[in-house]
């Protein structure tokens, strides 16, 4: 019931949402949202925290705008084969990081993160630490052209709501319980006849993928593939969005990735402090704020039922 | 290509490998008492840097009154102070999570390190501040016979070693070290022997916080100053731990020098791939030995 009624008011707002904001800072905010839920998949239902999902989030846009700009796909064919490349990246990571548990299992992530951000320095067609440029939007099946806002909006709209729709689906389906009861105790889930590692690396393509979809997603919005996308930094930020939003509930991420996307937005003029404030956003919600804002807010709800 | 050019680009890799060692060392130690990974080891690192840094360079500026600590004092003081930073976060935040998974304390730890590196940022020159404070009597190079080679960096290499190993024999050799293993393998019981575990626990983390600030100290001649120094080496070094596992002491002082190393050597061999090298290490030893080369899965 909750779950409806906030779906609802996600909806109309994603809706009007361009009318009262500037159209590319809520695609900005879509895009992050998005890749937040894809991260909040693999944290909050399979219990793994990956570093490395800026791997995923950065590497998607720039096979999506190299293959847009330099072969001349399609936008929706661009995004596609982003996303196909996360799945594949998604799949290697995966393979490798699911051999190491728990602390090492965030460590594997964020050093083979650290791989693709050294080959997207140096590999001659992302144009090093100035980012891919002038990737174009296009048109989408041909007749609908993207570079007007409201247009490229709406489509980033439904991508959004068909990224979420899978995780949505992922969460509440037995193969998502399944991962909850790995979170929850590994060996009795094992004990109890489920291939851990199976469930784990599917869990972990299909969070890679989505976090692939959002970046391929960002690239075509902004026509840029910047470097910082693939940085760990960006790692982090998307962790302290689900975080602050609220680990493990499926809107959690997308309050978190609002919230941090407009404070760092309205906190750009301090250059350095932001860095100063988000960390300490972190500091504060990993000792006292753990259940985030949705959780604290479905534990009032909860209560006032009791 | 000559011998000589090998040989140096080797002694060059062993200088970064002492860095790597003393760092992977210091996240061993803590993770065996505390299992937690000190994300900010790194930004620890890099504040010992800026503490030799402006003591040196800046504090007469900013006080007003004619002081000025070199570089020997540093070599004290600065692996101090950072020990008692560390003695801050593990006595108000860390021992708040222990009962919590321990991803909370990798988080934690990581939220600190961009607070830090954000704090630094506003004020010191991201691209690097250079450490003027090199002593006299360390500049210049000696004659090694097969080549010459920095003296300041021969004396980074030695006292990085002569600390790896000296933390080496008080872990493993000495009471108080035997004391601290128990306390690893079975706190409970260790605290039940009367032993205080708490502040056990709050010192090895200074320790290891130390550690990391006096690599700092020793770093910032070499190295310019730049408050992202530590967040590119700590990935690195978190490369290096998996590859060697955290199970022992030795493990982590081996495999940091050895993986300097190795980067040392790709550098002449084939220069574009000297950053990411120890990844790929990495990813060999994920395939064909998940725990790590000296590793006991914990």
């Amino acid at each position: 019931m909750t779950n409806r009624i906030l779906f609802m008011l996600m909806l109309i707002g994603g809706l009007t949402a361009p009318l009262f904001a500037y159209p590319v800072f809520v695609m900005d905010l879509l895009c992050f949202a998005l890749f937040a839920c894809a991260f909040n998949l693999l944290l909050g239902y399979a219990g793994l925290l990956s570093f490395g999902h800026a791997a995923f989030f950065g590497g998607a846009a720039y096979i999506t705008g190299y293959v847009t700009k330099e072969w001349g796909f399609s936008p929706l064919l661009g995004i596609l084969a982003g996303t196909g490349f996360t799945l594949v990246l998604g799949g290697i990571f995966g393979f490798l990081a699911i051999r190491r548990q728990g602390i090492y299992f965030a460590m594997v992530t964020l050093a083979l993160a650290q791989i693709v951000y050294f080959l997207a320095l140096q590999m001659p067609f992302t144009g090093g630490e100035n980012g891919l440029q002038g990737i174009p939007r296009g048109e989408l099946f041909g007749f609908i052209d993207l570079n007007h806002s409201l247009t490229m909006y709406y489509f980033v709209f439904t991508i959004f709501l068909i990224g979420f729709g899978i995780i949505y689906r992922t969460i509440h389906s037995p193969f998502g319980e399944v991962l909850q009861a790995i979170r929850e105790n590994e060996s009795r889930a094992l004990s109890l006849g489920y291939d851990v590692e199976r469930f784990k690396l599917l869990a972990f393509v299909i969070s890679a993928t989505l976090a692939g979809l959002a970046g391929a997603t960002k690239a075509i919005v902004f026509q840029f593939a910047a470097l910082t996308n693939a940085h760990w930094q960006t790692s982090g930020e998307v962790i302290l969005m689900t975080l602050v939003g609220g680990l493990g509930t499926v809107f959690g991420p997308v309050v978190g990735a609002i919230t941090v996307g407009a404070l760092s937005h309205e906190l750009s003029a301090f250059g350095s402090w932001v860095q100063v404030i988000l960390g300490t956003i972190f500091v504060v919600c990993v000792m006292v704020f753990r259940r985030g804002i949705v959780g604290e807010v479905l534990r009032l709800v909860n209560r006032k039922k009791d | 290509m000559s011998i000589q050019v090998i040989l140096a680009q080797a002694l060059l890799g062993l200088n970064v490998g002492v860095f790597y060692a003393m760092l992977s060392l210091g996240l061993a130690v803590i993770f065996g008492l505390l299992n937690i990974i000190n994300f900010a080891h790194g930004a620890m690192y890099m504040l010992g840097a800026f503490i030799a840094l402006i003591g040196y360079s800046f504090l007469e500026k900013w006080l007003g009154v004619s002081i000025q600590i070199g570089f020997w004092a540093s070599l004290v003081i600065v692996p101090l102070l950072v020990g008692l930073l560390g003695v801050l976060i593990e006595r108000f935040l860390l021992r708040r999570l222990y009962e919590l998974d321990h991803i909370y304390g990798l988080l934690l730890t990581f939220g600190i390190t961009l607070i830090l590196q954000g704090l630094f940022s506003n004020y010191f020159n991201v691209s690097g501040t250079p450490y003027p404070g090199q002593p006299e009597s360390l500049s210049g190079v000696v004659n090694l016979g097969f080549m010459y080679f920095p003296t300041y960096r021969l004396f980074a290499i030695v006292v990085s070693l002569i600390v790896c190993f000296a933390t080496w024999f008080f872990i493993e050799h000495t009471k108080l070290g035997s004391r601290l293993r128990a306390g690893v393998e079975n706190p409970d019981l260790t605290q039940a022997f009367g032993l205080n575990v708490p502040l056990m626990v709050t010192l090895t983390f200074a320790f290891g916080a130390g550690l990391a600030g006096l690599a700092g100290v020793l770093a910032a001649p070499i190295y310019s100053v730049s408050p992202l120094m530590g967040a590119d080496l700590i990935i690195v070094v978190f490369a290096v731990v998996v590859i060697g596992g955290m199970g022992s002491i030795m493990g982590a002082i081996l495999s940091g020098l050895a993986l300097g190393l190795i980067e040392g050597l790709t550098k002449v061999f084939y220069p574009p791939a000297a950053s990411t090298v120890i990844f790929f290490l990495m990813v060999l030893v994920l395939l064909f030995r998940p725990a790590g080369l000296f590793g006991k899965e914990k």
